[in-house]
């Protein structure tokens, strides 16, 4: 028992190395709430903010062969003048060279299309976990998110070996006598790999919305007359158009940026923006033209989707 | 309402679509030929050789130890990102702080890379510190971007709890501290669980990220086999994916079965 500091009454002594660390956090003074906001407000700003702010700023640089392999923008003459120069020529290239366009175009266009394709394979699913039995569901669930917790890079890898030319498909196809047909290194095996190893994401929204769905409205459209397909257009797909847009959302962002997959399953002609971004990098070393890639890409994919997602917030607490 | 087979099929087929792939990969590890996807007798040599290989285990070792820390990290700064978020009424910068940690969740992998290594070299050229890029840099790369997934998980649970146990607390007189240690940490342990969980799993998955911010000599297990594939199919590999999916369903299926055997209303 110490005698030094008046307990509260009714309070136990600290004992224990926990107790006596919050002891030390209240008496230092540290419970206000700025204790509880700055460490991931600093760390965020560090860490992610600055980061971006850095990155502009190479975006304005010039390529040169060094260590960093850039030029700084602020140089200091003798006479205590500071010079400010902004390299414009990393953009004014982004724009000229058909490349980089072509690559964002072709980013959005693959995004889209395996997000339509992962939406076709994963609804069905979803309504079919949706109206199983309740004991059924948690297992089903189960195999649907079993493979998103091993690793992303084997679930890809999988992929070749089923898709190669002497691969598990072709082997089968030649086995029954048919032809075989090219699909890994082309756009076909990137839809794969992304429909694959994004359709958890897709799923999981899906079922979460189907799940509420009531019977009673289906029943009321089958009494109706309406036929099952007629009833899944007019009742089952506009009540699943939240969770339709969940998934969607979740398939599309993360598909925009991909590498891994565009760089294991395309062709060498397959653009995707983040391997340009990761060619510009690590294969030509030009820092501030990667740079500036990056920026576009922000301002073009990310900005528009943060907006988005800001405004779904909006009207979320409003109602 | 009448259910046609259509919709079983097609779900059947997409069960299919999701493990055979899977269920290939394994089967094939255990084959005698070093043609991958031709069956040349049944051996488990690929292996012997896996466990042989240093690179393999050294990169596994600190993708682990990479991973522990990192989600250590995101969950506490998560935890208090999620509390301030929701928690707390106004404060400057309540909005910014909201749209920094969730823009991690949006932006891809190649930007968080590209951004920390810049940051890293900027920092070094100045303040000289962190000297070199290694496992530490990884650390800090991959607890920034776990600490966005820890928060949303913090923020849904803490949305969801009832506010009554921590103003019945408060009425009490104990203090906002007391009340966040004694009543809602224990509330939302479940929470920070999956949270931690998740991070874990994330880091272990990173490739890009950890590409770009990681040093010579501190190659992370996804780095390596990476490396490998861009080569080609190797029976080594099937070898290493299987031994992490074993693990993996085996930690899945036993936290699923936990789950199910506890009573409905204990569930989190």
């Amino acid at each position: 028992m110490t005698t030094e500091v008046p307990a509260a009454p009714g309070s136990k002594t600290p004992t224990g190395l926990w107790p006596m660390l919050k002891g030390l956090l209240v008496r230092m003074g540290i419970t206000g709430r700025w204790a509880v906001i700055l460490p991931p407000a600093l760390w965020m700003t560090i860490f992610l903010l600055i980061p971006l702010a850095v990155v502009f700023k190479i975006s304005f640089s010039e390529a040169v062969v060094a260590r960093p392999p850039y030029l700084p923008l602020l140089t200091f003459g003798d006479d205590g003048s500071v010079q400010l120069t902004l390299h414009l020529s990393n953009y004014l290239f982004l724009g000229q060279d058909t490349l980089y366009i072509a690559a964002y175009l072709n980013s959005i266009k693959i995004a889209f299309i395996s997000t339509v394709l992962a939406l076709l394979v994963g609804y069905p699913i979803a309504y079919f976990i949706a109206r199983s039995p309740d004991r059924w569901r948690n297992i089903l669930l189960m195999l649907i998110i079993l493979p998103f917790w091993s690793s992303f890079l084997l679930r890809v890898y999988a992929w070749i070996g089923f898709l190669k030319n002497n691969g598990v498909i072709n082997n089968a196809l030649q086995a029954i006598g048919l032809p075989q047909i090219t699909m890994l290194y082309t756009d076909f095996g990137v839809y794969v790999g992304i429909v694959y190893t994004y359709l958890p994401f897709m799923i999981l929204p899906l079922y979460t919305n189907l799940v509420k769905l009531d019977d009673a409205l289906l029943e009321a459209s089958a009494d109706l007359g309406a036929r099952p397909f007629r009833t899944f257009l007019s009742v089952t797909l506009p009540l699943s158009m939240p969770g339709i847009i969940a998934g969607s959302m979740l398939v599309f962002i993360p598909a925009i940026g991909e590498y891994v997959i565009p760089t294991l399953l395309g062709s060498p002609s397959t653009l995707m923006i983040g391997r340009v971004l990761w060619d510009e990098f690590f294969a030509n070393r030009d820092w501030p033209l990667a740079a500036s890639v990056a920026i576009a890409m922000l301002v073009v994919v990310v900005g528009p989707l943060m907006l988005l997602q800001n405004v779904q917030n909006a009207v979320v607490e409003r109602k | 309402m009448k259910r046609g087979p259509l919709i079983p099929i097609i779900a059947t087929l997409g069960f299919v679509f999701l493990y055979a792939p899977i269920i290939s990969l394994i089967v094939f590890s255990f084959n005698e030929s070093k043609l991958v996807t031709v069956w040349g007798g049944f051996s488990t040599k690929w292996y012997g050789q896996l466990f042989a290989d240093p690179q393999v285990l050294n990169a596994g070792l600190l993708s682990l130890r990479v991973a522990a820390t990192s989600a250590t990290i995101a969950l506490i700064l998560g935890t208090l990102c999620g509390v301030a978020l929701t928690r707390f009424r106004r404060f400057r910068g309540k909005t910014l702080l909201a749209g920094l940690v969730s823009a991690p969740l949006v932006m891809p992998d190649v930007i968080t890379g590209l951004s920390l290594l810049l940051l890293f070299v900027a920092m070094e050229s100045i303040i000289g510190w962190p000297a070199g890029r290694s496992e530490l840099t990884i650390i800090l790369a991959h607890s920034t971007f776990c600490m966005s997934y820890v928060t949303v998980v913090v923020r849904s649970r803490l949305a969801d709890l009832d506010l009554s146990l921590e103003e019945a607390a408060q009425d009490l007189g104990a203090t906002p501290a007391r009340v966040f240690f004694d009543i809602t940490l224990p509330i939302i342990a479940p929470a920070l669980v999956s949270g931690w969980l998740l991070s874990f799993t994330l880091s272990l998955d990173d490739l890009v990220i950890a590409s770009f911010v990681s040093g010579p000599g501190s190659n992370t297990l996804p780095m390596v086999i990476f490396s490998k594939i861009k080569l080609g199919v190797s029976p080594d590999v099937n070898a290493l994916a299987s031994v992490i999916i074993g693990i993996v369903a085996l930690g899945v299926i036993i936290a699923t079965l936990l789950q199910l055997r506890r009573p409905k209303s204990a569930r989190a």
